[in-house]
């Protein structure tokens, strides 16, 4: 009886001793981790600003315009003017109402003057 | 525990036949048995004080140990819980008021050379010229044998630059990281950003500091870590900014102009939508200033903040709208206008030596531009009302706009407000304002009455200025500049679609280092608001020296010149800041029916 009282926490004790063992490798393999990751953001953020430029850059106004007056005819582009602009009350929709269509029809141009 | 009796028998017995006291042997023996319960006593008493001191020493021992290795150890990251790790260049961005990049970083390398360690000292300087074709191959190699250790070579190479000195193969030639700051859009709002440069370099970083404008007006803010990388708003529209820019440009190509300026200013919070200055520079390659002749020759210099001019009729308003303020008159009140006017040995004119006389309304006075009109009304006013009333549309000191050459252009105002000064000031002469100082004071004066103070920081809310002139004043200068538009002297000013309002002015320059004005050199404003009947934008285009020599001798007056620019400014701009332009709806089509 007295044998086992000191042979099981002995055991015991070696046991958490392989734990303790074991869980510090791994906090260490986590931290490295990490580490990794935490550089891999870092790479990627600084591409990322790198991209950012490179946007910008190739959006610069100037290019846009470029690119625009070249491509003016191809794309079939208008000059942007004021009378482009309509508000939806602006919109000359049809009548909601036509009824039906069973007289001779006369064109609207055609009865004005 | 096996206890020893007080009062053994045996020995009792053995005391009484020699006929000792057997007490004797009871005490002996309680003596001998205190003396071990006090030994006993002390012992486990000792006990106790070596097992707290063990406790003291191992607590004392952990603090001391604790101590130790923080002094001695060097620290580290907390690694472990740091939520998201955002590289801070540091620098922050400078973005338009819609988040697009005006200004960022890049990171790039500086090319130094430690010459102990260079082997083939020649073959390096004959290729690294071979790369750098501005290096000097002869100072190069003198530099790389000379008793020097260390040497910068360039200070931002391009990747493939530094793939090509790596080429080379000399372990003496070194590269250190650098971060460089990029304009991406190159000469687009290159007076607002300035530019940056290096301040205090190192091998493994250098400081990124700003050299003009809103960089070196900003440094504080830009490389405050604690800000964590946001980036500065502008209240810059990059769109705008291009369309007036392309506008000005040809403007200023058309009317054979040397200079243009152009600031367009929200009316009701002082924010600054787009300020282009020509001619201009890229903020990439900032060049030097000039050394030699007058500083506003340089691409550098900021004609809208910087360039102080006699902005000239465009500051009749200010006249009359303070006139209307004291209700000494209305927008219809008839005003003595008759032409010439003599004060004292001044003789004061209208353009071109007319008389739009004798009476003139307030309206057509603005309408005709007429000088004798203002400056009768400004007699009234007096110097001094009219000193302060000006003065507190801040056109008498530097702008407080965020850009560092704002502070160092003061108006230039005589130190002594005399009659004839207030004669000439009603028309805009005698003193001189930046177009930034002009566009302020529009706006203060048209969008209600009350101050506003120019800004290049996008802002969310701005508090309503203290009052400057009543709603209604407001309103019939808004009028008043519309009509000179319709009939006036600003009738290229229509834009189809939008409101406009403006003032003209043109005003003589001024001969350098000499008394007397250029016959023919002008400074051409156009102040302008749109739309009138809800005042939102005020645009001042000002055009340097420019004439329109289309007709059959050269027109060197604003409506002729700066006008047609800047009605070509807000038919571009005004869509892109959101104004619906008033088109008459279509008719609808359709089909009738007969049998109706």
């Amino acid at each position: 009886m007295r044998l086992l009282l000191y042979i099981v926490p002995g055991i015991a004790l070696i046991a958490l001793a392989f734990w303790a063992y074991s869980e510090n490798y791994e906090t260490q393999k986590s931290l490295q981790n990490v580490r990794d990751l935490q550089r891999q953001i870092g790479a990627e953020h600084a591409t990322l600003a790198i991209l950012k430029a490179e946007w910008a850059y190739l959006n610069r106004p100037e290019r846009l315009r470029d690119l625009a007056n070249m491509n003016f005819s191809a794309l079939g582009l208008l000059p942007l003017m004021p009378h482009h602009f309509a508000g939806v009350d602006q919109v000359g929709y049809p009548p909601e109402d036509l009824g039906p269509l069973d007289g001779t029809i006369t064109l609207m141009s055609e009865t004005l003057p | 525990m096996i206890r020893t009796p007080l009062r053994p028998l045996a020995r009792i017995l053995d005391a009484r036949q020699k006929g000792e006291n057997p007490d004797a042997i009871e005490r002996e023996n309680i003596r001998i048995r205190h003396e071990e319960m006090r030994d006993a006593a002390r012992r486990r008493a000792e006990g106790r004080l070596v097992v707290l001191a063990g406790f003291f020493l191992a607590a004392f021992g952990v603090v001391a140990l604790k101590m130790g290795s923080m002094a001695a150890v060097q620290p580290i990251e907390p690694r472990a819980y740091v939520d998201g790790n955002p590289i801070v260049a540091q620098r922050a961005d400078i973005v338009d008021r819609n988040g697009r990049i005006l200004a960022t970083n890049l990171s790039t390398y500086a090319l130094y050379a430690q010459p102990p360690h260079m082997i083939d000292k020649a073959d390096a300087a004959r290729k690294l010229v071979e790369i750098f074709p501005d290096l000097d191959e002869e100072r190069l190699l003198k530099d790389f044998s000379g008793p020097r250790k260390f040497l910068w070579i360039k200070k931002k190479v391009s990747p493939e630059q530094r793939q090509l000195v790596h080429d080379i193969g000399d372990p003496g030639l070194l590269f250190g990281p650098r971060e460089m700051r990029l304009y991406p859009n190159g000469r687009l709002a290159a007076h607002i950003l300035g530019g940056a440069s290096f301040g205090r370099e190192g091998v493994s970083s250098a400081e990124v500091i700003g050299v003009a404008g809103v960089e070196k007006a900003m440094d504080d803010t830009l490389r405050d870590p604690s800000r964590g990388g946001a980036p500065l708003e502008l209240s810059i529209d990059m769109t705008v900014q291009t369309a007036m820019r392309e506008v000005l440009h040809g403007g200023m190509r058309l009317m054979n102009a040397k200079g243009a300026a152009g600031v367009l200013m929200d009316i009701h919070t002082g924010e600054i939508l787009s300020m282009v200055s020509l001619p201009d520079f890229d903020p990439n390659d900032r060049p030097r200033p000039l050394t030699e002749g007058d500083a506003a020759d340089s691409p550098l210099f900021n004609r809208a903040v910087q360039g102080v001019y006699e902005l000239g009729s465009t500051f009749k308003i200010f006249t009359v709208a303070q006139a209307m303020e004291l209700g000494m008159v209305g927008p219809d009140t008839m005003v003595d206008a008759d032409a010439p006017m003599k004060w004292g040995r001044h003789t004061i004119r209208e353009f071109q030596n007319k008389n739009y006389g004798p009476l003139l309304s307030v309206t057509d006075v603005i309408v005709k531009s007429s000088n004798i009109g203002t400056a009768k009304m400004a007699l009234q006013i007096g110097p001094t009302r009219q000193k302060e009333f000006l003065s507190k549309f801040g056109v008498f000191e530097p702008t407080p706009v965020e850009l560092i050459e704002a502070a160092g252009s003061a108006p230039l105002v005589p130190p002594k407000w005399s009659e004839i000064v207030t004669i000439t000031a009603s028309y805009g002469h005698g003193f001189s304002a930046s177009p930034l100082h002009l566009a302020t004071a529009y706006a203060s004066l048209l969008n209600g009455g009350t101050r506003v103070s120019p800004t290049l920081i996008k802002s969310a809310h701005v508090p309503q200025g203290e009052r400057l002139v009543g709603e209604r004043v407001s309103r019939a200068a808004a009028q008043m500049l519309r009509k000179v538009v319709l009939d006036g002297t600003a009738s290229f000013g229509r834009v189809p679609g939008y409101e406009v309002g403006g003032k003209t002015g043109t005003a003589n320059k001024p001969i350098k280092g000499g008394r007397g004005y250029h016959q023919d050199k002008n400074i051409n404003t156009f102040a302008s608001v749109f739309p009138t009947d809800d005042p939102s934008y005020v645009l001042i285009v000002t055009l340097d020296e420019a004439s329109d020599n289309s007709g059959q001798t050269p027109r060197r007056t604003a409506g002729w010149t700066a006008v047609p620019v800047a009605a070509e400014v807000i038919r571009r701009t005004a869509p892109l800041l959101g104004l619906r332009p008033k088109i008459e709806p279509l008719t609808a089509s359709g089909v009738t029916l007969a049998s109706d």
